[in-house]
């Protein structure tokens, strides 16, 4: 054991802090102003604060450095670490702007509050390098989440969220509490190297399947990977749409990045034929299902739940095949995150508008707002795997690397396929989101869609890092 | 020999009518007529033009135009005439300009002129083109023309028969088209002249897939599909009774005079020289089917009571024996004795047949298109009677053109069935006393017609029937005075392939 | 040469622009349309005076662009390139011409069809097979919208079959290629990095690679049975997406086959040569057979490309010079004279009697209410017939001699598909322009019916498209030459060597 440096605690966490402090202000202000100030105000200086947070935060990370273990091998500051905790950051900071609807609820400031409290469980969940700061970031990150959305207390739906998402979350986290706790008791640490060590030592236990069962299962229940995907639909449906964003996009990206070193860094590539199977059944189930499903939604909303799912799958195999370098994943998860935030934004800018839950809803909205409308076919391409949008890349990146894997016959090769084919299915149900946006025509009364400067900004940046990401794809690759 | 490019001008000038027509404003009617005329009538003036420098001696092709075109194909743009080319020649001159003038009454005579003239620059081109790439685009693009011309003009079963016609025919095209590609991957050559070189000397099979393969053997039956289509042999005739009975007359003239020598051509220029082996050795067949035409045509003529069917059916028994000519000269090639005798007269006869065929049968055209259009439509057996009585011009001329058709001895037609009966005879003696019986049914079909239109009572549509005046008989009048010199006088075209086809029967004599 | 990659930006730069441009008027945005394609063609020609015709693809541009997946934004053509790059030319600058009557979200349109031609350019110009299926994917989405939104008959069902198929080809294709790029070590997407790997792969695998490339690319060119996208899509696109689809975007499938599939893995390309010559056989007679019954006028030309593009495809299967040659000339020529049918069919006829039924219009007398529309689409017909004389000819020729070389069976179906396609043709050009000629129809009803006149964008349109079809008739050498020393580059040599028995 290293000397304790409580410099080096300071510099690691400096992000969480400024996160932390953000969210401790925002409440403050807003209690401490007036009751007669207008409301917009608020939200507004809540916003502007929250925004700050977060972008002192982006500046402590790059500051925090890539030089490796921190604090006695508690913090992981690799580039893994860093461009996890920007994009996290960028996510919500998208998020932020893009709540559009934050005016439909009550106690804006609150919820930004809970947002930033959630980033900083992201990002201490990817600089996490020991089983119990893990497990404390995810909960701070699970419990702000389960708050965010059951947050809409007007709505019965998010009520119904809040709660599902509680309960699921709960019990995975109950399932990887236990895998830990075996963990410890078979390796008799914490750390992430000497569980690896420990567990390449020794031979192949029943306990450790278990174990890492444990551990896959809660994975599982977060990624929203089938089959342990029930919550997403609903919780995709009924959460107020800012939180919708972050469950979908910063979230899957931290806890993208932190299995990956979980399972690579933490348990270990020697016994990765106990994990890689049983992630492997999780992502094709994923693929499959999620895709399949998705074919027979009328819900936006569910049906981006079900693309996520489909999502899930072959981030899970970007997880998988994580062991040679994250990058690939990381790229995957960073750009499949700003496309669903993107959508999510877009969809807050209808909800505003009006009925916004069906898919028909989105009729004509090139008439409505040719802008949102450009940004819709962005993010959804990009979803969909076009080049030279980012999705496609990730994609590409991946599968490159499940392929490099030993070809088709390898371990991971037919799950490539496997994805590859499921991408086709996929672009059917993205391209009726597209149609109707496009080519149906405008219900009577539909009236063009005002969307506030902020979100205006912020769908513009999603789009334009999306192509930017798409046709410069080293820009995070060249990370790693 | 002039300097002036003469068989590309022969070729284009037609062309450059039918697109100046095509492309130009709208004139008055008579304007159009004096142009495409003239355009048409290019042709005859060249003809002579070649006439004059034409040495009759020399049997390699002349005014020969040969200049590099693709490159990756190996294609020459290379024209030549022979006396086979020439006298071709010469009869599209007097034909086409004669089925124009007979069509001026036509509706929308421009566009009639215009398919008019492009069908008959092809027909040109084909006669002259002595490499296949462009032997094909002249061979291919006079059905296009002919197809409207038939379509657009023609009678009420027209598209039927337009539509058939051009299938048939693409249909034997296709063939040919593969079976040149074929030889064109063994030779690496579209040129007839290094073909045929190639044929003769037998290294043709040998490039085409070696000693005992029958690809060549292949190949032949494809170059002959598409060539028997076109003239048609029997039985692969039933595209042409409708297609020349539907046609507009013009049409139907240049149709018979000088599209069905398109083929007969393609036997003597392509497949003969090309093939000679395998068309020896198919010749028995095809002498059986060249009867069968032969027979069936006359006898398919004899069962019309449609003139112009009738007519039709008779170009089918006179081409026949064209091709009999030929087949019994391939047959026995190589045998000594008589045999270079007999051959070149039924060589001779072949060619001028060809030529005298042109002008009856055009002219025979001519003749049921004016009683169609003096009858209203009307062109069956019965519809008329006793037509000498009020119109003698016309009964006059419809008459010599008929008793050239039958042969009768002192018109153009005798002398080239009279030379294919001899050489038939000389060279395989059952198929000329077969043939024979086909000579006896044009008399009697012919003589038919004769009798019951033009004899007998005024009945019918003949009443009110007006003679021709003069200008009407224009078109038909140079016809049928060639018809008469050279029934008297054959040498003077005789004259021109003489030494053409003796070389050609030398070459098949033994040494 | 260096003038090729403008090609591609002036297209991308166009389709923003058109954008920009709708929003103030259609008239704008039709004339960005118009400038964009043709500086392109311009580039195109510009880069064709300079060409000098060799062995191997010249490049143009070389950057480094992906290195973690060894991409490379490599630009390089040869003849086979070039020749596809004049046909986009072409094809683009009539298509727009044809769209001149395009008055509803004109910007979009434009901005939409520009985008797919960028794409198309590009996949003709790439070297790195990377970038090619970049270029490859960006072709496939427009063709959704283009059809959808200005579509008719059908029109959102049409679009969706052939975007999924595209799409499902195209997956096909990024597996293969995934596959290939990580079985020869994941360092470079270059093509003759992959060939020069793929040689020492096992040879089923190159087996089901080969399939996986070759099948993919092929159902974007149409490939039987994967054919069924092409006549619904054909038929439901608006006339610019038809003449772009049958006449550009089916040959990036067949350029695909040739430039990936075929020089990358020469030895599957004798194990599946049989099979692939079949099935295009199949699909010359079996779509040409189909065209032969259709009572949609659209329906008719949508089947004939199909008919076409397998000649297309029974070239490349026959992997012999003259063959492959013949097949990018037949490229070159359907992707000229599919536009100018579906112009002729989509835009002249449809756009005045709104309707495509063979039986309606052929109560009407075409040919005399729109002499222009009937000369132009007879001499169509007549090119798409293989008259020689058209473009048509020489390729199908060269298909011919180079088939008959690899097997005289194929070369006698195929004559036989030449058959067939002068039947149909024949069959539409007498309904459609000539269901009533006779005497009767002179002085018929109808002769009145308010036909607007044949505007100057049509005649310019499609003098161009007939020009291109009868110069490349009558002097094919102009595009062999480029062609055929194209094909003896090393990958191009060791793909035709590999078809060899």
């Amino acid at each position: 054991m290293n000397g304790v440096s409580y410099v080096e605690l300071w510099r690691a966490l400096l992000p969480e802090g400024c996160l932390t402090l953000g969210a401790l202000l925002v409440l403050a202000i807003d209690l401490a102003a007036p009751a007669s100030r207008p409301a917009a105000a608020r939200r507004g200086a809540a916003t502007a604060l929250a925004l700050m947070a977060l972008a002192a935060s982006a500046w402590a990370t790059v500051r925090a450095g890539t030089d490796g273990a921190a604090f006695g091998g508690v913090f992981a500051l690799d580039r893994l670490t860093l461009v996890t905790r920007l994009g996290v950051i960028g996510l919500a900071l998208l998020t932020v702007a893009l709540a559009g609807n934050l005016s439909r609820l009550a106690n804006a400031a609150e919820y930004l509050a809970l947002i930033l409290f959630a980033t900083a469980g992201f990002t201490l969940m990817a600089a996490s390098n020991q089983l119990l700061l893990a497990f404390l970031a995810l909960e701070l990150a699970s419990l702000s989440l389960y708050v965010l959305a059951g947050f809409d207390k007007t709505r019965p739906e998010s009520a119904e969220a809040g709660l599902k998402y509680f309960l699921f979350g709960g019990v995975s986290a109950a399932f990887m509490l236990f895998g830990f706790s075996l963990l410890y008791g078979l390796t008799g640490s914490i750390a992430f190297p000497e569980i690896a060590r420990q567990l390449a030592a020794q031979p192949p236990s029943a306990l450790l399947v278990v174990a890492l069962v444990m551990v896959l299962v809660a994975f599982g229940f977060k990624a929203a990977a089938a089959p342990f995907h029930l919550w997403a639909p609903d919780v995709y449906e009924g959460a107020p749409v800012g939180s919708a964003a972050l469950i979908a996009s910063a979230s899957k990206l931290a806890g993208v990045a932190f299995f990956a070193r979980l399972l690579w860094a933490g348990i270990g590539a020697p016994v990765a034929a106990t994990w890689l199977p049983v992630l492997a059944i999780l992502a094709a189930a994923s693929l499959v299902l999620g895709n399949v499903a998705a074919l027979a939604q009328s819900n936006v909303r569910r049906l981006l739940a079900y693309s996520a799912i489909s999502h899930a799958g072959a981030l899970l195999l970007g997880v998988m095949v994580a062991g040679r370098s994250p990058g690939s994943v990381v790229y995957y998860a960073v750009t499949y995150g700003l496309a669903t935030v993107g959508a999510f934004g877009v969809i807050a800018a209808l909800e505003a508008a009006g009925p916004s839950q069906r898919i028909e809803d989105l009729a004509g909205l090139h008439r409505r707002s040719p802008f949102l409308a450009g940004c819709l076919a962005i993010y959804i391409l990009s979803l969909a795997g076009i080049p030279p949008l980012a999705g496609f890349l990730g994609k590409f990146a991946v599968f490159a690397d499940a392929l490099r894997a030993g070809g088709l016959t390898g371990p991971t090769g037919w799950l490539a396929f496997l994805a590859i084919a499921m991408g086709a299915v996929g672009l059917y149900y993205y391209l009726l989101i597209l149609k109707q946006a496009f080519v149906a025509a405008p219900k009577n009364g539909a009236a063009k869609i005002f969307i506030p400067p902020a979100a205006r900004l912020a769908l513009g940046v999603a789009a334009v890092a999306i192509i930017v990401f798409g046709v410069a794809p080293g820009l995070i690759l060249g990370a790693f | 020999m002039s300097r002036l490019p003469l068989l590309s001008l022969l070729v284009f000038l037609p062309w450059f009518g039918a697109a100046a027509l095509a492309l130009l404003p709208r004139l008055s009617e008579a304007a159009h007529r004096r142009f495409a005329l003239a355009a048409s009538l290019s042709t005859l003036a060249v003809a002579l033009a070649l006439l004059r420098g034409f040495d009759p001696a020399r049997t390699a092709p002349q005014f020969v135009e040969k200049h590099a075109w693709i490159g990756a194909l190996n294609v020459n743009y290379h024209l030549g005439l022979d006396g086979l080319s020439l006298i071709l020649v010469l009869l599209t001159g007097l034909v086409a300009p004669a089925a124009l003038g007979a069509s001026f009454r036509s509706g929308e005579f421009r566009g009639f002129a215009a398919f008019f003239l492009t069908l008959q620059g092809a027909a040109l081109g084909v006669f002259l083109a002595l490499d296949f790439f462009h032997w094909f685009i002249f061979w291919e693009l006079s059905l296009i023309p002919a197809y409207f011309l038939i379509k657009i003009w023609g009678g009420p079963g027209a598209t039927r028969a337009a539509y058939q016609f051009v299938i048939y025919t693409i249909g034997g095209s296709a063939f040919l088209l593969l079976g040149f590609a074929s030889l064109f991957s063994a030779a690496g050559t579209f040129d007839f002249q290094q073909l045929a070189q190639l044929g003769a000397d037998g290294s043709l099979a040998r490039k085409l897939g070696g000693d005992g393969s029958w690809w060549l053997q292949a190949v032949f039956l494809g170059v002959l599909l598409g060539l028997a289509v076109k003239v048609p042999l029997w039985p692969f005739h039933t595209w042409l009774p409708p297609a020349y009975a539907e046609a507009p007359t013009g049409a139907s003239m240049f149709l018979t005079a000088v599209m069905s020598k398109m083929g007969v051509y393609g036997f003597l220029r392509i497949l003969w020289p090309i093939f000679p082996r395998e068309l020896q050795a198919a010749a028995p067949w095809l002498m059986v089917l060249a009867l069968g035409g032969v027979l069936l045509g006359a006898w398919g003529a004899m069962r019309q009571t449609d003139l112009k069917r009738m007519v039709a059916y008779s170009s089918v028994n006179h081409l026949s024996y064209c091709l009999l000519a030929l087949f019994a000269v391939a047959h026995a090639s190589g045998k000594s004795g008589a045999f270079s005798e007999a051959a070149t007269a039924a060589l001779s006869g072949t060619l001028l047949q060809m030529f005298n065929h042109g002008l009856s049968a055009a002219a025979l055209f001519f003749c049921v298109g004016v009683l169609e259009e003096r009858s209203g439509n009307r062109r069956g057996v019965d519809d008329f009677g006793g037509v000498r009585t009020v119109a003698p011009l016309f009964a006059a001329l419809t008459g010599v053109a008929m008793f050239s058709s039958l042969g009768l001895p002192g018109l153009n037609g005798f002398v080239g069935e009279f030379l294919i009966f001899r050489g038939v005879f000389g060279l395989a003696p059952w198929a000329a006393a077969i043939a024979a019986l086909g000579l006896l049914a044009t008399a009697i079909f012919l003589l038919t017609f004769w009798q019951r239109v033009f004899h007998g009572p005024v009945v019918g549509a003949t009443p009110g029937f007006k003679d021709l005046t003069l200008a009407e008989a224009v078109p038909l009048l140079p016809a049928t005075a060639l018809m008469v010199i050279l029934g008297v006088y054959p040498q003077l075209l005789a004259g021109l392939i003489n030494p053409l086809v003796t070389a050609w029967a030398g070459q098949l004599t033994p040494p | 040469m260096n003038a090729l990659p403008w090609t591609i930006l002036f297209s991308f730069a166009g389709a923003i622009l058109a954008l920009d441009a709708g929003t103030r008027s259609a008239a704008l945005a039709r004339r960005v349309g118009l400038v964009a394609t043709l500086a392109g063609l311009a580039a195109a020609l510009l880069a064709a005076t300079r060409f000098t015709p060799g062995p191997g693809m010249q490049t143009i541009l070389d950057l480094p662009w992906i290195p973690q997946l060894g991409a490379r934004c490599h630009l390089a053509a040869d003849g086979i390139s070039l020749t596809l790059v004049l046909l986009t030319g072409i094809a683009a600058t009539a298509g727009v011409l044809f769209s001149w009557n395009i008055e509803e979200r004109t910007g979009e349109f434009f901005a939409l069809y520009l985008t797919l031609i960028g794409g198309v350019y590009g996949v003709f110009l790439s070297a790195d097979a990377f970038l090619l299926f970049v270029f490859y994917e960006i072709a496939i989405v427009p063709k959704y919208f283009l059809i959808a939104i200005w579509g008719s008959t059908n029109r959102e069902y049409g679009a969706m079959k052939l975007v999924l198929y595209s799409f499902a080809g195209s997956a096909l294709v990024l597996g293969g290629m995934l596959w290939v790029f990580a079985a020869a070590g994941g360092k470079s997407f270059a093509l003759a990095d992959l060939a020069a790997a793929a040689a020492r792969f096992p040879k089923n695998d190159q087996l089901a690679m080969f399939g996986l490339l070759f099948l993919g690319f092929a159902v974007l060119a149409g490939l039987f049975p994967f054919h069924t996208w092409a006549p619904t899509g054909h038929v439901a696109a608006p006339t610019a997406a038809s003449m772009l689809l049958a006449g550009v975007v089916m040959k990036l499938g067949a350029y695909g086959c040739l430039r990936v599939a075929m020089p990358l893995f020469p030895e599957a390309l004798a194990w599946w040569q049989p099979a692939i010559a079949w099935l295009a056989i199949a699909g010359i007679l079996y779509a040409g057979l189909v065209a032969l019954v259709q009572d949609d006028f659209k329906f008719v030309i949508g089947y004939s490309s199909v008919s076409h593009m397998g000649f297309v495809l029974l070239g490349l299967a026959a992997a012999t010079p003259q063959a492959v040659g013949g097949a990018v000339l037949q490229m070159f020529s359907h992707g000229v004279i599919a536009g100018l049918l579906f112009a002729v069919a989509g835009r002249i006829v449809y756009d005045r009697t709104h309707t495509r039924r063979l039986e309606a219009l052929q109560a009407m007398p075409l040919h005399r209410l729109l002499p222009f529309g009937a000369v132009v689409f007879v001499l169509a017909g007549m090119a798409s017939m293989g008259m020689p004389g058209f473009s048509g000819f020489p390729a199908e020729l060269a298909i011919l001699i180079g088939t008959w070389k690899a097997s005289p069976i194929w070369a006698l179906f195929a004559a036989a598909g030449i058959l067939v396609a002068a039947a149909f043709t024949l069959r539409v050009v007498q309904i459609s322009f000539f269901g009533r000629t006779t005497a009767a129809a002179d002085s018929a009803p109808g002769d009145g019916l308010p036909f607007a006149p044949v505007t100057w964008p049509e005649k310019a349109g499609a003098v161009l498209l007939l020009a291109s079809t009868l110069l490349i008739g009558l002097r094919p050498d102009l595009l062999l030459d480029w062609i055929n020393p194209a094909l003896q580059s090393p990958l191009m040599q060791a793909a035709l060597k590999g078809g060899q028995p």
